[in-house]
Order: structure tokens, then sequence, then C-alpha cells
């Protein structure tokens, strides 16, 4: 046998081999990787940028350290509305208010009366860190890897390297480190300014350790935060802030141990990418198993982790829907979750059809693929998802898009009727129920106000409906009819768009960052929507930085943006709107630069009130204002599906809660047979095209040779 | 040859720096310290004292190329310019915006560009150059026309087609190869095998028609009439003396390429979720992320120098008539 002969066979007889090894060929995960343990499959499109809770602050970022890490306070899985409860606390804080002389005052006094809260935290005793290089000590209680060497750190690639690893008991002091740290100039936490305007003492702080390293944290004590005992520790806060108690759910106050600073701080572990931002050190239910974000980040159950149940309170269809059947089970059911980088939706979507993810959101490409609309509105799976077993599951989002009016602007802004009206003809003549069918496929809801459902003071039905721009008709919500929009154009001076001082259409500048091909043809939309008004809307498409640069100048006139709940309270929309947030005046959240004086005053009162009645009252009085001022078009509130494998359970949508992976469950049988039924590999066509290959060159070949065999006679 | 790479050395100095005040210049026109404090730090929350504290941290607080408040060198030196482009000379790419180790990721990620990229390119020359000379070994006949229209048809089409085409027939419909994803050592190689013949099926129809361009304006040279006129075969004239005299423009086409192959390719990794380096640059300037930017540029024209000054060393090898001076 020749030698090429012999490479022949040996690649075909490999082939054949590896063929025979594995039952499918197109599985992308390496054998045996799941063993007899419970995986999750998932994928990410984007590598999360930070992992250290005092810097993540991406719904990216959160999917992995929400798991990682443990704030002293959860959201309820189950139960809605959302709901806190404790997590490593032993209870929900305590909170004490004192006037400006130090004396207590009632909770139920105002805002006015209260110069400071206490907030006392007690957490539970025996929680444990995972294992970590950072806490491993010797026989003497020194740490091993504190003050690293060269030669240490030359067969140091990996964290996993480290052969030692060790841990220590949650103590009060690691939840104090953390909020020290939120101000550390090292670190540019997004929330340290924010902060530093509640927490007393945390602007001085951040001025004391400006030039320290980060391992002089723990030397250095802050005024507002203090530790009280092993277990317990109070923050002070100024004034009256109810809505901190959502903050403390958030890995931002999550606990940071002194040794992982005093361990990550070695250069030679920076040099090597070996950093807190990369490889983070918390209590949760999981630890970072592997973190390489251009390929796979894989997490493991945390050997430490301490003991939690299964919820076994929700809703009343929860029971229903099965979600309580692992009620009062221990937690976490999943004992590793592998997630991939998968930037383009095709081969996610085709993966995800085969079984090798759990789960999926849908894209608009396969969108007709995935789901239909029935006769009555309702999203249902099409016949093939169903015959998959496919589960689909639809949440109204908590946030909110919108086209903002620049209030500095001297035709479209301001107080006057004249603008009011133009504005409130805008916001009729903008279709958004057609822009969500077109755009969105869908998915979405027309927002009525500034609250997305779900969060306190929406209200459904007519008695949420925005009057200024629908009817209500019938049970149903209607947008008003065109003509209502030209009649108030009418009344603020511009009859059939003519603006008197031209004598020509009158021109609107709508600022946007949107100038890619896909968003031509919804730029194109709202030019129409413009048009039905006799208004000529000329799109001023710039690169993001320009757009931002104009809206902090306050130079835009119409832009569009749109704002994702931090935490499930009004206060959290109504800022948006509130005087001192003026984005061009203060540098705040109020895009269009909204003054009110009346529902500044409003604002104020209703984030220092608890839900109730009254509150609501109060926030019913904001809407009507906003909705009659209409500095917004309200958009809309868009609607998240996603599809899940019959083998997955224990899904209910928690727009809030970062750390659902503990309470997710995986029927692995089940999926190995499925993956199994679903990846025959069809093997006819290719040695269909090996045989017409044959049959093409063979007679060639044979032509070739009569032709080189040929003689001149 | 010594005294000639010498100056070809020496002469990449100033190009690297044109290169290196192109980019920063090109950079900082689009983007402003504060924007890329902006993007680093997110949408919420942003006040001018974070954006002031990113910048001091990063080194991005200085001015631009001149320091008007400073004296003497000094001027110069306490630049963004200066202060982030010299070490690069030295290969030290230092720490990204995001707080990454550059060089440590560059490592990291040329592996698998280069896992793509050289069986690629190796199977794709052997497919062309067999394809080329099979052309022209049945020229005018069915056969050459027929492939010449199906490569004609094959450059016509575009590779992203093959790409999505290729995942569709041979993941989705046979399931013969996975879809996309990536894995290291051995396991690395049924990952390979669809971007790898699909980079080779969507390059044959240029690939081939250039180097049966090649080979036929070689077969009408007088050698070849002399090498069949002593009575060597066809196959014998095609391989001994054609190829070998067609070697030079093969080789400048490769040799040039080959130090990009670390590079990586941006669609085909970004589809088939291969963490190369294909990606890096553009994730980089999608969020602002300088450091990288200046790095990935500044590797990729040495490497491109390279690539030139190996071609010319090449030539030596093949062609006994060049010599360098």
């Amino acid at each position: 046998m020749i030698v090429w002969q012999k490479i022949i066979f040996f690649i075909f007889f490999s082939v054949l081999l590896s063929a025979c090894n594995e039952s499918v060929l197109n599985n992308p995960y390496p054998k045996g990787i799941e063993g007899k343990q419970s995986v999750l499959y998932s994928s990410f499109s984007e590598r999360p940028k930070h992992l250290d809770p005092a810097k993540a602050y991406s719904s990216n970022e959160y999917a992995f350290i929400g798991q990682i890490y443990e704030p002293p306070f959860q959201y309820h899985f189950l139960k809605r509305p959302y709901e806190l409860e404790p997590l490593t606390a032993k209870h929900m804080p305590e909170v004490h208010y004192f006037d400006a002389l130090g004396q207590p005052v009632a909770e139920t006094s105002t805002s006015d009366e209260v110069a400071y809260s206490d907030y006392i935290i007690e957490i539970r005793s025996g929680i444990k860190f995972q294992p970590h290089p950072a806490l491993a000590i010797n026989k003497q209680g020194q740490y091993l890897y504190h003050q690293l060497g060269t030669e240490e750190l030359a067969d140091i690639q990996l964290l996993a390297d480290f052969k030692q690893t060790g841990t220590r008991e949650l103590t009060a002091a690691d939840y104090v480190q953390q909020i020290k740290r939120l101000v550390h100039p090292e670190i540019s936490s997004p929330i340290a300014e924010l902060m530093k305007q509640y927490i007393v003492g945390l602007g001085d702080y951040a001025q004391i350790i400006k030039d320290k390293p980060r391992t002089a944290l723990r030397d250095n004590p802050i005024k507002g935060v203090e530790v009280l005992d092993k277990y317990r520790y109070k923050i002070r806060i100024k004034g009256k802030y109810p809505q901190f108690i959502f903050w403390l759910a958030m890995p931002f106050f999550a606990p940071m141990p002194w040794e992982a600073d005093a361990f990550y701080s070695q250069k030679g572990l920076i040099d090597k990418n070996i950093t807190l931002d990369w490889q983070p050190l918390g209590t949760g239910p999981y630890m970072l198993e592997e973190n390489n974000p251009n390929l796979r980040m894989i997490m493991l159950k945390n050997p430490n982790f301490h003991i939690e149940f299964y919820p076994s309170e929700g809703e009343p269809e929860d029971k229903e829907s099965g979600l309580l059947e692992d009620a009062g089970k221990r937690l976490p059911f999943i004992d590793k979750a592998i997630y991939l980088l998968e930037k383009e939706t095709i081969p996610y979507w085709n993966k995800f059809l085969q079984g090798y993810y759990d789960g999926s959101g849908i894209a608009s490409d396969s969108f007709d693929q995935a789901v239909q609309f029935t006769g009555d509105g309702e999203a249902a799976l099409t016949e093939s998802m169903q015959a998959q077993g496919i589960q689909l599951q639809t949440a109204v989002n908590s946030s909110t898009f919108y086209m903002g009016f620049n209030m500095l602007d001297s035709i479209i802004g301001g107080s006057s009727e004249q603008a009011r009206k133009l504005r409130q003809a805008i916001a009729i003549a903008v279709d958004y129920e057609e822009y969500i069918s077109i755009f969105n496929n869908g998915r979405g809801v027309s927002a009525q106000g500034v609250i997305p459902p779900g969060i306190f003071g929406y209200s459904a039905g007519e008695r949420g409906v925005n009057h200024y721009v629908y009817d209500w008709h019938n049970g149903q919500i209607q947008r008003k009819p065109l003509a209502a929009a030209i009649k108030l154009m009418q009344e603020a001076g511009y009859a059939n768009g003519i603006d008197p001082i031209t004598g020509e259409s009158l021109v609107l500048y709508l600022d946007t960052a949107a100038s890619g091909p896909d968003d031509r043809a919804r730029l194109n939309w709202y030019r129409k929507q413009f048009a039905k008004l006799g208004i000529q809307l000329v799109i001023r498409a710039t690169d993001y930085n320009r757009f931002q640069q104009k809206m902090r100048n306050g130079n835009a006139q119409i832009f569009m943006w749109g704002w994702n709940a931090d935490y499930p309270d009004p206060e959290n929309f109504f800022f948006l709107l509130y005087g001192p947030n003026a984005k061009a005046v203060h540098g705040g959240e109020n895009a269009g630069n909204y003054q009110n004086p009346e529902f500044d005053r409003l604002f104020k009162q209703m984030s220092y009130m608890s839900n109730g009645p009254e509150r609501l009252a109060v926030i019913r009085q904001m809407q009507e204002l906003i909705r009659y001022d209409a500095p917004w078009v309200f958009g809309l509130h868009p609607k998240s599906f996603s599809l899940y494998h019959s083998w997955y359970h224990n899904l209910k949508p928690n727009l809030m809660a970062n750390n659902s992976l503990k309470y997710r469950r995986i029927e692995a049988q089940k999926r190995k047979q499925l993956r199994r039924q679903w990846n025959q590999p069809v093997l006819w066509p290719v040695v269909l095209i090996i045989l017409l290959l044959i049959a093409l060159i063979l007679p060639a070949m044979r032509s070739f040779q009569r032709r080189a065999k040929e003689t001149i006679k | 040859m010594f005294n000639y790479i010498l100056r070809r050395i020496l002469y990449a100095f100033p190009l690297l720096l044109g290169v290196n005040i192109l980019t920063f210049v090109l950079f900082f026109i689009v983007n402003s310290p504060d924007d890329m404090a902006r993007m680093q730090l997110g949408q919420k929350h942003v006040t001018e004292q974070a954006i002031d504290n990113w910048k001091l941290q990063r080194g991005y607080q200085l001015p631009l190329f001149i320091n008007q408040q400073e004296t003497g060198l000094n001027k110069i030196k306490q630049t963004i310019f200066y202060q982030k482009s010299l070490r690069l000379f030295v290969f030290d790419f230092g720490i990204s915006d995001s707080g990454r180790h550059i060089g440590a990721d560059i490592q990291q990620r040329m592996w698998p560009s280069l896992a793509i990229a050289l069986p690629s390119l190796l199977v794709g020359l052997l497919v062309n150059i067999s394809v080329a000379l099979m052309m022209v070994l049945f020229r005018q006949s069915y056969l050459e026309f027929g492939a010449i229209v199906l490569c004609i048809i094959i450059m016509s089409i575009s590779s992203l087609f093959y790409i999505i085409g290729g995942q569709f027939i041979m993941g989705k419909l046979l399931m013969l190869v996975p879809i996309s994803g990536y894995d290291t050592g051995v396991n690395a190689f049924k990952f390979l095998i669809l971007p790898v013949l699909i980079s080779v099926i969507s390059g044959v129809g240029a690939g081939a028609r250039w180097y049966r361009t090649l080979f036929l304006e070689e077969i009408e040279q007088d050698y070849v009439r002399t090498a069949r006129a002593k009575g060597l075969t066809e196959t014998q004239v095609l391989f001994k003396h054609v190829l070998k005299n067609a070697m030079i423009p093969i080789l400048t086409g490769v040799v040039v390429v080959l130090p990009l192959l670390f590079m990586g390719s941006l669609i085909t990794e970004s589809f088939f979720s291969i963490p190369g380096l294909g990606s890096y640059t553009i994730d980089a300037i999608n969020s602002q992320d300088f450091a990288i930017v200046r790095a990935m540029v500044f590797l990729g024209s040495v490497l491109y120098i390279i690539g030139l000054l190996l071609t010319d060393i090449s030539y030596t090898l093949v062609d006994p008539r060049v010599r360098l001076s």
C-alpha cells in the first residue's frame, strides 16, 4: 500500500471511529462534560465587562454575579408584586429615624422632620465564602498567597493553578468593606456619586482614601457605616430614603472579604489578568469555575453554600403551573451552568432547536417560526415548537421607551398653551400600536404613562388610560382619531401643520443615534407619523457620543430614550421627570428637562410614602400632570418572549431578581434522550456527493489518458 | 542580505510611528476621553465627578499631544499620546480601558484564530492549485468550461451566504458537525471542519482562477515547449516545470498573509463563536477601548511589515536570479 493510500485509510478509519464513539456528531460539548451532574446550557452574546460587584451594572453582568454574590436581601422568587425578603440577613432591617438634634422620631414623620435614618442589618451566622486561594491559610493562620513572589507566580496562569484554597465565615465587616469599596478611585463604581448623596460620610471617605491602595480600606473607618458586632452593621442615611432598601438587594451591597482586595491587588496577578473584576469571590450558590468570556463561562455549585430552600408560597396560579412542586427542597438544583459565547442569533437559534441550549429568546428572524398570534391577539407557539414540547413565557418588562421633547426648546418646549397642544397633537399622531406591530412583532404594550405594568402605581383598564391620547370604548382602549390631533394643531396655531412665522410646513428635528441601515425604516416611519399633521420631521442622525453631548447641552429638540427599572418602585420612573434632575441644568436623568413645581412637590411627597391608597392617589395626580403637559410621547413597555425546552423547570419571569438560577431545575435524562432523537446524522447526501464527483471525474480522466496515448498518424 | 533586512527594520519605525499617530488622531476625532469614560461607566447615574475620576485613574486627564502647562520635554511627555504610545515599541500593550492586560489577551486569542486560518490557508492553497492545474490540464474541454462557470458562480456569492448555508446544511439538516463553538486541543477538530470547509469552498473560485491564469501564462513559455519536445507527459510538464516556475507569484500572495493569520477573521469567528482575535478590535471599537484599538492596529502594522519582508526574502529562495541589496 503506498503512502497516500495509507493516509486516506487512516483518516477514513479515524472519522468512522469518532462517529461510532459519539451518539450524535453535532454535539458541541465535550464528551463526559456532564457526568452525573445536572448541567444547564445557556449562552451570552457579549462578554460581561465587569464581575466586581462594585462595578457591574448591566444585565449581562448580573446574570453571573447575581448567582455568586449575596446582598443581604433578595426578591421573593414567586410572589407578586415584587417583595423583598432576607437573603443573608436574619430578618428585614431595623430602621430608626432621627431629627437634626439626633433625637429619635417616628417612622411616620415627614421627610422634613427626618435628618438621618439608621439601617441596622443583622446577618445569619454560619454562612461561608466559596473556596478561594485568597482565603487559604497555613497552620499558623498566615495567608498563603497574599505576598506572592516571582517563583510562585511563574507557575500561575489561571486562578485554578493555585493548589490551596480556603474559606471563612461571612461577617458584617465584609458588607462594610464593600460599601467602602464603592468610592475607591481604582474601582470607579457607577453608583459612587449617587451613594455619596445618601450615605453619611461616604463623600468624605472618598477623599480620605483617594491616594491609598485598596488594601487600606480595612483599616480606615467610615463615619456613616459601622460594624456593630460580628453579625450586625449599621448604615446611616441622610434624611429619609425608603428606596434605599432596594439598593440593599443589589450586588453593589454584597459582601467582599478584605482578603480579596489584598490578594487581587498583587501586580503579578494583575499582569496575568487575574483580578477581582474577572474572578469573583462570594457566598452565593455558585462560583465561577472557568472564565473565558471569549469562549465560555462555567459556574459550579458552591460546596460551602448555606442552607436555603425553595419557596413554599407564591401566587395562587403557581401551584397549578407546577411552580410549587419543589417547595421546601434545598437549593440549588443545578450543579453546573455552562454559558457559551454566541454572537450571532442564527447559530444560537438552531442550537436551541437541536436541544443544545435549554432556553432561548426569540430574534426577529425566527419570530414567525416560533410564535403565531391567535384570533384574540394572544401569542401562541407554532405547531413545530409545540411538537418539540417547547414552552413559551412572556412578560412585560419593567422598562419604558418614550419619545421625549426638550422642554427648553423654544418651539416644542415650555409650558405655553401653544407648545403643550402641539405636543399633545404629536402624542396622538405617533401611533405606537402600529410601531409595536411593525417593528417589535407585537412584543410590547403601548404606554399610558411613565409606570410600566408590575410596578406599584400602574393601573390597568379604564382607570389607567391616558385620556389626552386614548379613549375608552366598549371596554377597550382606543387611540384618539387623527382629527383630534389636527384640531389641537389648529388651536396651537399650526393649522394644517403650517408654521405661521414662515408660512411653510412646521419643521421639527428628531435627534437620534440610530443611523444604521436597520434604523432607516424606523426613522421613515416617524417621518410619516409627523407628516400626518403636516409637520416636516428632519432626522438629525449622529453617533452616540455626539447625541449624548447634545442631550447634555440641551440642544436636542425631540429624542427617543428609554429606562430600565433599578428597583420596583414608581420613584425610579418619576424621577426621570423630576425638575432637579434636569439633564441640561443639573446633569441628571431628566433628559427632557421637564420642570413643573407641582409635579416636583408631589414627587417628593410620593418618594417618602409607603405603598397604599394615599400614595396611589398622589401617583395618579402626578400621572395626570405629565399626561396633560405631555413632556413625553409615552411610547411602549417592551414584552419579552422566552422559549424553554420541556426538561427545564421552575421558570417564572422575575424581572427584579438577579439570582434565579438557584431555583431552576433540569431533567438531564429527558434532555439526553431528546437530543439523541433530534440529532441523528444524515449521511446519504455525503455519499451521493462523493459518487457524483467520481462520476464527473472518471470520464475526464479516461478522456485525458486516451488523449495522452494518442499518436500522430 | 543582512544590511537589507536591517534597513527595512529601520524603515519600519517611522512607518509605525505614522500609523500610531493616524490611529490616535482618527480615534480621538470620533471619541473624547469623556465619551470613553461614559461608555465604561455605563449609562445610569454617571456624574462629572465619576468621569473625572475615571480619566484620572487611566491617564486620560492629560492633553492629547501638547501639554502647555508643562515645560521642556514634559510638554510632550505629559500627554496622552506619549504616555500611551511609547511602550508599544517594546510590545508592552499595557492595560485595556476595561482593566484587562492586553498582551495576555492577545496571547490567549491568537491561537484559535491561527487554528482556523492556517488549515484554511493550506487546504485552500492545495485545493486552489489542484483545481487550477486540472483546468489547465483539461483546457479547452467541457471540464474547463464548467469549472470556470462554477468558479465565477462561487466568486459571485457573498461569504456570509456560505457560512449561513454551510451551518444550515451541514449542522442543521445533515447534523454532521456542530453548528458553532470551539474547544481546546484535540476537541477543537470537530469545530474546525465546517469553518475550514466553508473557507476553502468560498475561496476556491477566485483562487483557482488566479492560479489558472498564472499556469496558462507559463504554459505558453518556450521551456514548456522544449519539455514537451523532450517527450515528457503533460502531467510531468505541469507538475515538474509549470508549477515550479509559477511559484514566485504564488509565494508573493501566500507569504505576505502568513503573519496576518494571527489576526483572525471577524465574520467567521463571529458566526462560529471562535474565540479569536478577529472580533477583538471590533469589540474594542464598539466599546471605545482605545488601548486595545491602538495595540491591535500597531500589531497589525508590524505583522504586515514582517509579511512584506518575508516575501522579499522568499524571492531569493525560490528564484536564484533575485538578490537583495
